[in-house]
């Protein structure tokens, strides 16, 4: 069947903080781009960002990138490469700059400079004492952020392709990457886009966890079309946990509530945080109480008919102090969680926060893979840049505001390398014959069904395995049971039947397709997780509980086809300062 | 396929949101009241799905209130759901 066909410089594929970053570079220098978004731009998840973006500018004491760097590579439990971390650290001053002249409305100093913030992690000298370092706009960072860069974007004269779902890479017999099969909702009209080169923006794909602060969006769609098209996902066992999102919601509570004095009790009604950390109890770190509160409810001790959550009380702190300085808990608990916090305690859960690993880059943001005994051989034509890149700047714990950074560096470094790279490729390569074939098949499976399960009840048996089995807490038992069930949801989700068979705007066949992107991030983590023997920043083993730098200081690399997994070095050596050693992380 | 089919599903996409809260809120809402809304409610959700998620949301946590009558019904039965 012969697809209707455009053409376009390069194509990215997501209209969140890095896609319109990289956007903005190319269509400035006069390029045809076109970004594909399933949602309007400025809806995309970059917009629930409230913290900052961690920049060293020393606006509130003294600060400077290779203290940020420092910070960065000991938050990433040593497994970010160091020569991105490097590369982000020192850019992040300029891109924040730039988008202070962008227009967007940073918090301000008396003295006009932007004002900077603490946050968890950022320290002055390595380690030595806390420094303000997040520049922010309210609690409205990214909303703000997105807003600008969408702006600026149609200023440029970016071309928008909105509402419109990206389906498939498309690759030629060299592994070159000349476009993408996309469909338009509206229609469902499915269009080959040819293109010199394609750029992955798609964000994060929190969804695979039952328990989650992602939006809906949130469906790793970027990873399922590299990972079909042979590209290995990198890091997958890596996802930063928070540890009281509303349980069944996900909505987060912010730790304020246990600083202001809340505390959690399991089914007993014991405080159970006083065994796990009898000093600082409720107020220890997010991985310490994120773990404590998964070992209550594996070892039978959860609240509720699944015993699947435990309590978060506050009611002894009396309305006043709830009302004066906990302000908003109160309305969020009453609609997320069904409960008035004044009278009963909020059930909460450990709950999927950020994403650490992703498609395999370097700090220009183009894909890497192992190839012909190179560990990072370029994939002709081809970029992944934010949460659904693995540039690898997090490793395996990403450090407070770095992400937003992330969004704005390698966005940026992204669009200003096609920018040169379009300049020594200006030809089009050719399409394969068969191109669009592949995505045709996979809706024609879909289109096809006469009977089978509702991709709700397989989405659902997705997050339930992957919740349970690939959680705070890991072990040997758990991981190696979950990569068993969730090769069998795998087998279910090619089986699935959608009622609906109309083309025009059918959100069910839309679902259908982000289920199949779904499985595979779920595939990726359990197996990557069960893999990895080792306890390492999110990745948290009871039956290897130490770091293992002998064995373990390595990437990992999850292939799709054979379901199987590779390694590749990690690279502690930096652009141009001394590598930072792995040393144990205390803080 | 009629064309109210496609407007209902269109809502029910637009209706995916950037932040979760809203994605929370507005399932709840469509569940309950979808099927029920009136022509002239459902011209004052397709405008509501226009707002920013953090405008929609403050509107609908009670810490903005809308400019028309009209509004401000259908806003109560999204905060109520």
């Amino acid at each position: 069947m012969a697809l209707t066909k455009q053409v376009f410089d390069t194509v990215i594929v997501g209209g969140g903080g890095s896609g319109l970053r990289a956007a903005l570079q190319l269509a400035e220098a006069g390029y045809r781009v076109a970004v594909f978004s399933k949602v309007f731009p400025t809806r995309s998840h970059t917009v629930a960002a409230q913290g900052g973006i961690g920049a060293s500018l020393g606006n509130m004491q003294e600060d400077n990138w290779l203290w940020h760097m420092y910070d960065t590579i000991k938050g990433s439990d040593y497994l970010g490469d160091q020569d991105a971390i490097e590369y982000m650290c020192r850019k992040a001053a300029e891109v924040v700059y730039e988008l202070e002249h962008f227009g967007m409305p940073f918090d301000r100093n008396p003295d006009g400079t932007i004002y900077q913030r603490p946050f968890g992690g950022h320290s002055q000298n390595f380690g030595e004492k806390p420094v303000q370092r997040a520049c922010a706009a309210a609690d409205r960072t990214g909303h703000a952020m997105l807003h600008t860069l969408y702006q600026r974007n149609v200023r440029a004269r970016c071309q928008f392709f909105i509402e419109w779902m990206a389906l498939d890479l498309i690759r030629d017999s060299e592994g070159a990457v000349v476009g993408i099969v996309a469909m338009e909702m509206e229609t469902g009209q499915v269009v080959v886009f040819q293109s010199k080169s394609v750029v992955l923006a798609t964000g994060g794909a929190g969804r695979i966890y039952r328990s989650s602060t992602n939006a809906y969006i949130n469906t790793g769609d970027g990873m399922g079309m590299a990972a079909r098209a042979g590209i290995p996902l990198e890091d997958m066992e890596f996802w930063q946990f928070h540890p009281t999102g509303v349980a069944g919601a996900g909505v987060l509570i912010t730790e304020g509530v246990r600083g202001e004095g809340g505390i959690l009790l399991n089914s007993q009604g014991e405080r159970f945080m006083e065994r796990y950390a009898p000093t600082m109890k409720d107020l220890a770190s997010r991985d310490v109480v994120s773990r404590a509160m998964d070992q209550e409810i594996k070892e039978g001790r959860g609240v509720g008919p699944e015993k699947d959550h435990v309590l978060l009380k506050l009611d002894h702190l009396g309305p006043d102090v709830i009302n004066k300085r906990l302000p908003g808990i109160r309305e969020i608990a009453i609609k997320f969680a069904h409960v008035d916090p004044i009278k009963e305690p909020i059930p909460v859960v450990p709950t999927c926060h950020y994403q650490m690993g992703g498609i395999p880059t370097n700090y220009y943001g183009q894909v890497v893979v192992p190839k012909n005994g190179n560990p990072n051989s370029i994939v002709p034509g081809l970029y992944a840049i934010g949460e659904c890149a693995c540039v690898s700047v997090h490793g395996a714990n990403r450090l407070g505001t770095n992400s937003l950074l992330d969004l704005l560096v390698f966005g940026k470094s992204a669009g200003d390398h096609l920018v040169e790279w379009l300049k020594t490729n200006p030809q089009h390569r050719d399409l394969p014959k068969d191109a669009g074939d592949f995505s045709l098949s996979r809706l024609a499976r879909i289109d096809g069904s006469t009977s089978g399960e509702s991709v709700h009840e397989v989405g659902a048996e997705i997050r339930r395995t992957v919740q349970n089995h690939a959680g705070v807490f890991r072990t040997d038992a758990l991981l190696s049971e979950g990569v068993e069930k969730i090769k069998e949801v795998a087998e279910r989700v090619q089986r699935t039947h959608v009622k609906d068979k109309s083309k025009v705007f059918n959100t069910a066949r839309i679902e259908a397709l982000e289920l199949e992107n779904l499985i595979v991030v779920a595939q990726a983590t359990l197996v990557s997780a069960d893999a990895r023997k080792e306890s390492r920043g999110a990745h948290a083993r009871d039956d290897f509980k130490e770091r293992d730098d002998k064995n373990w200081l390595k990437h990992s690399l999850w292939y799709l086809e054979q379901n199987r997994m590779d390694y590749k070095p990690v690279n502690l050596k930096p652009l141009t300062v001394e590598s930072f050693e792995p040393k144990v992380r205390v803080y | 396929m009629t064309l109210d089919k496609i407007r209902l599903e269109r809502i029910i996409w637009r209706s995916r949101r950037g932040l979760l809260e809203m994605d929370l809120i507005l399932e709840r809402f469509l569940s309950k009241h979808l099927n029920s809304l009136s022509e002239e409610e459902l011209l004052v959700y397709d405008n509501f799905l226009l707002l920013s998620d953090n405008e929609f949301l403050d509107l609908v946590m009670e810490r903005a209130e809308p400019q028309e009558l009209a509004e401000l019904h259908l806003l109560q039965k999204i905060r109520n759901s």
